[in-house]
């Protein structure tokens, strides 16, 4: 008894390790001893952006795929030219762009990155280049919502890791739901899946002033600024860049290109009063070492509720996917040359597409046709219904296990087909079928980490909506993969001894 | 009880019987005989509509089955002439085919209180006093895989007692047991014919179809080669195919 749990002992002896060490990652160990100088002598200076973050920012012209476009494209184009150097791209998932900067993978980051004291904690920012206000949105029809403090009890979109999350959460009783992507929210926000959406001005400006269905709500709330995220260390580039910043402010440049994309209010005549603020943010930060948080404990609240919706939305997708896989292996198997083509049709397209696309359809696709789902329903259903096709070919290969003479059997006793299947069959091919069945449930439950694309934070988003904000990746992701393999585990175990027990009796034949 | 008239069955274009006929009255008991591969087994099967037939007809008490390419009823009324015949005749296989996950008891009350409606007590009284008759009450709890040859043989014979059934056919019961298993059965269905059941046996026992059967049929290729009473057959065989297999079998 006391031999099975020793590899939890052993796991919880390597999450002590994690949770009580002292170690840090070293966030210098990669870069160059002075970047300006990297940059002049090379003439090329890299920038690192995410171009799924999308427009205004930086996106890929719908009219030319393979150019960059994008208020931002232009303003590193312009810091360029004055460098007397080319732009680089370097595209890096925006959750993980400070750590990749930290880690010398480009010279800059710009890409509407909010200046807040955790980021200035990790980074050194240069002057904004950008006042960003949060913008809510509503949908035009709906005239409960006309300030913030209306988002009370209702259902707000937001974006991952963004001051909108943070503001709406500062709230207390606003049901946040994350997206990553920013054209989801307006989607579901005209599905009347969520009530409003807060988000950074230029993506409110962006999408959601040329659709008709929403609007605009109130004056813009709470405000803050954009800058560029350099390596600690690289100072010497900061002020080269904050005085090409303050020039093209001086000559009108930025502006113009704010304008020609909608983005110039009087906000942004902050921006040449920037004194103070470089000041608040720059001066002597606080070392990397004296302010990240060492434990990390405090984050299990939020993994352990993630765990919790991954947990119920496995159990019930495995249901559907065990029933409709049942109903299907028996059409295959049993039904006429209709039930046959249909059933061999739905496993063929379920197994030979991405489950990634299915739930895509099935969220963002299926309310084109009229047929709008809950994410939680969309989650089951998308999950439930691919795992049903490897399901039914299970049962199938069970089934076709069973001695033919097991059939006659039943048969020349007087069952019938049905019967037959269902006291005779089944119940011999079922257990055929537990081994593999488990393998696929401890799969559904590693894939349901796919349905955080549908607004669902389940487990693996609650680490990356935690490991971004904290740029813990290695600790948080140590922690979050031993609790998914803390529920794995003892399922399998679970498994072989329900398959033990029930093949017990036939051990002879 | 059982008529079986100009029966052709084909496997692909190779003819297994060309037109057979046989007359199986009730009370009888019919032994049939003859080399592997003669169509001792495909004969039994076609009697309960477990192997489908070409051509001709096989009557069990008026429920009339016909060959494939003469049938003019449609799969509905098959299935119910099926079910009829099934539940006339009932069957015991060379393998036992015992149902693996279910106890011994269980084996045996399935059909009669899922097919027959029987109340479960009942059924488990019914199941205990055939166990009784084929000497295994006590592994009444056992699961088949834990029952030698013999015993599971027993068993599924009275399983197939327990549907009621007017006539059974055997076959090869005893061809896939340990000789010291062989006279266990034998002695069951001895019992059986005794009581006047109506039996129709596929063996290679040949001293167990001269001392029990009243007709032995002699089955070559498909073909009915010989038939007549135990008495008629072995001590005095007309045929020199038969004379051959005999000579090979009595010696």
């Amino acid at each position: 008894m006391v031999m099975k749990y020793r590899i939890f002992i052993i796991l919880g002896m390597i999450l002590q390790i994690f949770i009580s060490s002292e170690y840090l990652p070293k966030s210098d160990a990669f870069a160059y001893q002075d970047t300006l100088d990297k940059i002049k002598s090379r003439g090329v200076i890299t920038w690192g952006f995410d171009a799924e973050g999308g427009a205004p920012y930086v996106f890929h012209d719908p009219a030319h795929p393979a150019k960059l476009i994008g208020f931002e494209v232009e303003i590193v184009e312009a810091i360029a030219r004055e460098l007397g150097v080319k732009v680089q791209f370097f595209q890096n998932a925006w959750d993980s762009i400070l750590l990749s900067l930290r880690r010398g993978d480009f010279d800059i980051a710009l890409n509407g990155i909010e200046i807040t004291p955790e980021r200035v904690q990790t980074a050194l920012f240069t002057r904004p280049y950008y006042a960003y206000t949060e913008q809510i949105v509503a949908r035009a029809s709906d005239n409960r919502i006309n300030r913030l403090e209306d988002l009370h009890g209702k259902k707000v979109g937001t974006l991952y890791n963004t001051e909108a999350k943070r503001l709406l959460e500062e709230m207390g009783d606003v049901a946040v739901s994350i997206y990553s992507g920013q054209v989801e929210p307006f989607k579901d926000l005209s599905l009347n899946r969520i009530d409003a959406v807060l988000v950074d001005l230029p993506i409110a400006a962006y999408y959601a002033m040329p659709n008709p269905q929403l609007r605009m709500v109130g004056s813009p709330v709470g405000e803050g600024y954009y800058g560029i995220a350099l390596r600690k260390e690289d100072t010497a580039l900061a002020e080269e860049l904050n005085k090409i910043t303050e020039k093209l402010l001086r000559t009108g440049e930025l502006k113009r290109i704010y304008s020609r994309w909608g983005l110039w209010n009087v906000a942004q005549e902050k921006l040449f009063f920037h004194e103070g603020l470089l000041q608040q943010y720059t001066e002597s930060p606080p070392s990397v070492s004296e302010t990240m948080p060492v434990g990390v404990t405090r984050f299990l609240p939020t993994l352990f509720k993630g765990a919790l919706v991954t947990i119920g939305i496995s159990l019930l997708s495995m249901m559907l996917a065990v029933t409709l896989g049942l109903l299907l292996a028996i059409m295959r198997l049993y039904g006429n040359k209709w039930f046959q083509m249909i059933s061999t049709a739905y496993i063929e397209i379920y197994r030979g597409t991405p489950l990634l696309i299915q739930l895509y359809i099935l969220y963002y696709g299926m309310p084109n046709i009229g047929v709008s789902l809950s994410a939680f329903a969309a989650a089951i259903l998308g999950l439930g219904m691919n795992y049903a096709a490897y399901e039914a070919e299970i049962y199938r290969a069970g089934i076709q296990a069973i001695h033919k003479g097991q059939t006659e059997a039943a048969l020349s006793l007087g069952m019938s087909r049905r019967l037959t299947l269902k006291r005779v069959i089944l119940p011999q091919a079922l257990r055929i079928a537990i081994p593999p069945m488990t393998n696929d449930f401890i799969a559904l439950f590693k894939d349901s980490s796919l349905v955080s694309v549908i607004a669902i934070t389940e487990l693996t988003k609650s680490y990356g909506i935690l490991a971004a904000a904290s740029m813990d990746f290695f600790k948080l992701g140590i922690i979050t993969a031993l609790l998914y393999f803390g529920m794995s585990y003892p399922l399998s175990r679970y498994a072989r001894k329900w398959e033990k027990k029930l093949t017990s009796h036939d051990r002879n034949l | 009880m059982i008529e079986i008239c100009n029966l052709l069955k084909e496997y692909g274009r190779q003819p297994l019987f060309k037109g057979l006929n046989l007359n199986i009255s009730k009370g009888s008991v019919v032994a049939i005989i003859g080399p592997s591969g003669s169509g001792k087994s495909t004969l039994l099967r076609c009697m309960n509509g477990l192997e489908a037939f070409q051509r001709g007809c096989v009557s069990v008490e008026g429920h009339k089955l016909y060959g494939v390419l003469e049938r003019d009823y449609n799969k509905g009324q098959e299935s119910i002439i099926i079910k009829n015949i099934r539940r006339k005749v009932g069957m015991v296989f060379q393998q036992f085919h015992l149902f693996p996950h279910m106890s011994v008891l269980h084996n045996i009350t399935t059909a009669p209180i899922h097919v027959l409606g029987i109340q479960r007590a009942e059924a488990e009284t019914d199941a205990i006093s055939l166990l009784r008759k084929v000497h295994l009450e006590e592994k009444a709890q056992k699961y088949p895989g834990q029952l030698s040859g013999g015993e599971q043989q027993r068993v599924a014979i009275a399983r197939a007692l327990a549907m009621k059934p007017e006539a059974i056919l055997f076959d090869e019961p005893t061809s896939s047991l340990d000789p010291e298993m062989i006279e266990e059965v034998l002695q069951v269905i001895k019992g059986l014919v005794l009581e006047g059941m109506t039996t129709v046996i596929a063996t290679h026992e040949m001293a167990f179809a001269r001392d029990v059967s009243t007709h032995v049929v002699f089955l070559d290729k498909g073909e009915i080669v010989e038939q007549g009473s135990p008495k008629a057959i072995f001590s005095n065989p007309q045929n020199d195919r038969m004379k051959a297999f005999l000579s090979r079998f009595m010696k």
